[in-house]
C-alpha cells in the first residue's frame, strides 16, 4: 500500500513510576479502517490512545500521524508546544467522561476549536457544526448547555465537537463505559455512521458487539503488550491465543 | 440652621468625594481583576519567576492593607520615587487585590476537572489560549461569590486612603463634620453612599449567579 497510513506506532514503550505500562507497541492504521482495542482494565489500551495525541509522553518509541511524527521534531528534540499543538489538532478524541466545556452552548463547544485554533471564519464553523449536530441527531439542542443532556447526548456533541476539527484519525477512549445501557446503542450508532462514512477510528472499548460488527482490525492487550492482532472475524472465531479465547468466553 | 441643611450645603463635597471613591474603587478593581487572572496563569507555570509571584503573593496577604498604602505613599519617597496621594492610593489596591484575584483564582484551579483541559489540548490549544478561552472563563464562573467578596473589601479599603489624604468619600465627610462638629449626620451620609455602591455589587453578583445557573455552575 502506497498510501501513508492515519497512524503507526513503531516500537511504543511506557512507564509509570517504574510499572511498565506498555512494551514495543506496533500498530499501523490505514486511512479508512476502524481499529477496536481491546483488552481488560490496566491492560494499558486508554495510555496506548493517549500516547498517539502525545497526551501522554512515551518513553521510547514514535509515532506518525499522517506521516508527521509527533512530539519529537526533525532534529531529534523535543517538539515545540505550538508544533504539537498544532499536530495534536489533526486528530479528533472523544473521552469517556465527554469533557465538554461547560460554559459554552452545545454550539459553540463545537465551533470553539475550528474557529480559535484553525482560525476559520465563524458563521463557515456554525454551518459546519450545524451539519455534524445533524449528523450526531443532536441539532435540536444547539442552544443547550451540556449540563442539560443526557450521558448519550453530551457523547454524541463531543463526537461532532472532536469531527469539526476534520481528523486524520478519530481516538475514542471508552466512549459508551460512562453510560446506560440504554444509552450505549445511540452512541455507537454514530460511531457506526462514521465508519461507514470512511473515517478513521481508533476505538478502545469493551463493546465486543461493535468490535465484530464495525473493525476492520481488533487488537488485544495483555500486560502493555499486543498478544493478539488480527481481522475481527479470525479475532471472535479463532484466536490464536489462550488468554483471548478466555476473554471471550466472558465477554 | 440644622444639620440636615449643613449636609444638604456641603453636597458639593460629598459628591466629590463619591465620585473620586468610584473611579478609585472601579479602576483599581477592574486592573486588578486583570492582573489577578494574569497571576493565576503564571502560577500555573514552573519557573523561577513563579516562586517570585508565589512569595508577592503571600506577602500581600499577611499585610495589612494601611500598611501597603503608607508604604507607597511615604515609604517611597525615601527610595526617591515620590507619587502623589491618589496614584500611591490607586497602585496599593491594585497591587493588593491582584494577589488577592490571583489567590483565589489558584485555588479553583487545582479543583477544575482535568478532562475539560485535556480535551482542550486534544484539540490544538495551548498556552494563553487555552487559558483565556477554557480555563479562565470556568474559574471565573466558579468563583463568582468570592470574586463579589473581594469587591465589598476592596472598596471599604478605599477608605483607608483617607489617612494617606486621598481625598475620597470618608474624606469628604471627615472634612464636613470637623468643620462643622457633625459627625453622626456626616457619617450617616457616607455609610448611605456605601450601602448604595454594595447594594449595586450584589445586584450584578446576583446577575452573575444567574449566569452561572444557567451554565449548570453549583453556586447561585
Amino acid at each position: 500500500m502506497s498510501e501513508v497510513p492515519a497512524v503507526r506506532i513503531e516500537r511504543l514503550s511506557k512507564s509509570f513510576d517504574g510499572v511498565e505500562v506498555l512494551r514495543d507497541i506496533e500498530l499501523t492504521v490505514n486511512k479508512g479502517e476502524v481499529v477496536s482495542v481491546l483488552g481488560s482494565s490496566g491492560s494499558g489500551k486508554s495510555t496506548m490512545l493517549r500516547c498517539i495525541n502525545w497526551l501522554e509522553e512515551p518513553d521510547r518509541g514514535s509515532i506518525y500521524i499522517a506521516g508527521e511524527r509527533i512530539g519529537v521534531d526533525a532534529s531529534g528534540r523535543k517538539m515545540s508546544n505550538w508544533a504539537l499543538a498544532a499536530l495534536r489538532a489533526r486528530t479528533g478524541m472523544v473521552f469517556q467522561g465527554f469533557n465538554l466545556w461547560p460554559h459554552f452552548t452545545v454550539l459553540q463547544n463545537i465551533i470553539e476549536s475550528p474557529v480559535q485554533v484553525k482560525g476559520m471564519r465563524k458563521d463557515e464553523a456554525r454551518t459546519l457544526a450545524l451539519a455534524l449536530l445533524e449528523k450526531v441527531g443532536m441539532e435540536h439542542k444547539a442552544d443547550a448547555y451540556p449540563y442539560t443532556l443526557s450521558g448519550g447526548q453530551k457523547q454524541r456533541v463531543a463526537i461532532a465537537r472532536a469531527l469539526a476539527m476534520s481528523p486524520e484519525v478519530m481516538l475514542f477512549d471508552e466512549p459508551t463505559s460512562a453510560l446506560d445501557p440504554e444509552r450505549v446503542g445511540e452512541v455507537l450508532q454514530v460511531m457506526k455512521t462514521l465508519s461507514a462514512e470512511g473515517y478513521t477510528m481508533i476505538v478502545v472499548t469493551h463493546e465486543m458487539e461493535f468490535a465484530r460488527a464495525v473493525s476492520d482490525q481488533v487488537v488485544f492487550l495483555e500486560k502493555g503488550r499486543i498478544i493478539e492482532k488480527a481481522d475481527p472475524v479470525t479475532f471472535f472465531t479463532n484466536p490464536t491465543t489462550e488468554r483471548v479465547r478466555r476473554f471471550l468466553e466472558l465477554a | 440652621m440644622s444639620e440636615w441643611a449643613i449636609i444638604w450645603d456641603a453636597r458639593q463635597a460629598f459628591l466629590d468625594g463619591f465620585l473620586n471613591t468610584l473611579l478609585l474603587f472601579g479602576l483599581s478593581i477592574s486592573v486588578a481583576f486583570a492582573t489577578g487572572c494574569l497571576f493565576a496563569f503564571w502560577l500555573e507555570r514552573r519557573n523561577p519567576l513563579t516562586w517570585l509571584l508565589r512569595g508577592f503573593i503571600d506577602c500581600m496577604r499577611m499585610l495589612p492593607f494601611l500598611i501597603l498604602a503608607y508604604l507607597l505613599y511615604y515609604g517611597l519617597p525615601s527610595l526617591g520615587l515620590r507619587l502623589d496621594a491618589w496614584t500611591a492610593g490607586l497602585i496599593a489596591l491594585i497591587i493588593y487585590y491582584a494577589a488577592y484575584f490571583g489567590e483565589v483564582l489558584r485555588g479553583a484551579r487545582l479543583v477544575l476537572p482535568a478532562g475539560q483541559v485535556e480535551a482542550a489540548k486534544a484539540y490544538g490549544f495551548t498556552g494563553f489560549r487555552l487559558y483565556r478561552r477554557i480555563v479562565l472563563p470556568q474559574l471565573v464562573i466558579k468563583t463568582r461569590p468570592l470574586m463579589g467578596n473581594l469587591l465589598i473589601l476592596a472598596l471599604k479599603d478605599t477608605a483607608f486612603l483617607t489617612i494617606i489624604t486621598v481625598r475620597e468619600l470618608t474624606a469628604a465627610a471627615n472634612s464636613v463634620q470637623a468643620t462643622y462638629f457633625i459627625p453622626m449626620e456626616a457619617f450617616v451620609v457616607v455609610i448611605a453612599l456605601y450601602w448604595l455602591i454594595s447594594i449595586c455589587l450584589e445586584l450584578a453578583l446576583k446577575w452573575a449567579g444567574r449566569f452561572g445557573a444557567k451554565r449548570g455552575f453549583e453556586h447561585v
